[in-house]
């Protein structure tokens, strides 16, 4: 039962993904590009979590944690580049 | 005394109760370690944290917290709906004015996360002398009725909270 | 009754997977970035959270060891969501939105926060790649 749903799960983040990256090749502005990567990001947390499941142990939460905050960080640093021209004043 | 050795008592509560997360088993070792790194970290860090908001209505603060959780719930099905269900050309997406009453910036920080995870609407910028927030709606046929919604629904009750 | 709780975990699983589909379908279907914004911040954050309910709940009762974090993982997405939809409007905003013709009025004397600071007049064309970034004062509050 939950294999089947896992199998859906995985499939519809992996389109997820796929979407994301049609809209971090196509653009058409950095601000698309860079809410792109934030959205990849989140949707690769759901995957590592999908994944722990999947393999029944909870050794994945870490990294999940760390995209988690490296996304983030990473969005805001570019947003911060985009808006001052540096990113640490 | 108490000031100085605990600037920012709810930091030490939070800061506590993430350490005993991230340990996620409990012991009493992982509760000694996580309450000195509570106590430390705000006591080396106070410099950054100069002023605090003075929260003294804790119902207040659970009762925002259900309604807002509530909405996101709400708020992911109506967008989820737009997203699949209309046309883009005929999504009414327009920019609206939410005219501020609260000061407080802790308040208005609250307010405009809560409007970006609240249904259809977006908090984009802030007027620079702070008296009004810049929100960008996804389907709004009717602007002033957005407006009112967030005044009555969240800003009364941040301003229940914060002043 | 597992049989009730493996229902449970796996509508979870796909209703996270769904939001998070239409999320990231809202990104490739909306005409503009200001409208796109709307998908990722609400939908996928919905999803993911309940994929991460579902993963506790699972650990907690089929597997009987009682875990937690990904209670942090939500909370840390749902603080940190708001912030990255504020930001990315924000840089959006500075090259592509006129605030004269494309942005409503504030309501009172001085403008967005993004292209107007108090005291520093025509900041906009100042060069940000600078040494000397511009900087904005904070608002007496």
């Amino acid at each position: 039962m939950i294999e089947y749903a896992l199998n859906f799960g995985f499939g519809c983040v992996g389109l997820a993904l796929l979407f994301n990256l049609w809209r971090l090749v196509a653009g058409p502005t950095v601000a698309d590009r860079v809410l792109a990567v934030d959205t990849m990001a989140i949707n690769a947390i759901a995957l590592i979590v999908l994944y722990g499941i999947g393999r029944a142990t909870s050794m994945y939460f870490e990294v999940s944690l760390l995209v988690a905050m490296f996304g983030f960080v990473s969005t805001v640093a570019y947003c911060k580049f985009i808006l001052r021209g540096d990113i640490i004043e | 005394m108490l000031k100085r050795y605990l600037p920012h008592p709810l930091l030490t509560l939070v800061l506590t109760a993430v350490w005993m997360l991230l340990i996620n088993s409990f012991s009493m070792g992982a509760l000694v370690f996580g309450l000195l790194l509570g106590i430390v970290i705000p006591v080396i860090t106070s410099a950054f944290w100069p002023g605090r908001p003075k929260i003294t209505n804790y119902r207040g603060v659970v009762e925002y917290i259900l309604v807002v959780l509530w909405d996101i719930l709400v708020a992911n099905v109506i967008v989820a709906g737009l997203i699949l269900f209309r046309r883009a050309d005929r999504l009414d997406s327009r920019f609206v004015v939410v005219p501020l009453d609260i000061t407080s910036s802790e308040g208005i920080t609250a307010l405009a996360g809560t409007i970006t995870m609240t249904p259809g609407t977006v908090s984009c910028d802030l007027s620079a002398d702070a008296r009004s927030l810049l929100v960008h709606c996804l389907h709004a046929p009717d602007p002033q009725g957005v407006v009112d919604d967030i005044k009555s629904r969240y800003e009364r009750r941040l301003k229940e909270i914060f002043e | 009754m597992s049989f009730i709780l493996e229902i449970i975990i796996s509508a979870l699983i796909v209703i996270g997977g769904f939001f998070a589909l239409v999320g990231s379908f809202g990104l490739v279907k909306l005409p503009d970035l200001m409208t796109r914004l709307h998908g990722p911040t609400k939908a996928t954050t919905l999803g993911v959270g309940s994929i991460l309910v579902a993963s506790m709940l699972y650990f907690w009762l089929l597997q009987d060891s009682f875990t937690i974090h990904e209670l942090l993982i939500t909370l840390f997405l749902l603080l940190t969501a708001p912030i990255t939809a504020n930001v990315i409007a924000k840089a959006y905003m500075l090259d592509h939105a006129d605030p004269d013709k494309d942005l409503p009025k504030t309501g009172g004397v001085e403008g967005w926060a993004t292209f107007d600071a108090i005291g520093q007049e025509d900041d906009v064309d100042a060069p940000t790649t600078g040494t000397e970034p511009a900087r904005k004062p904070v608002p007496e509050l």
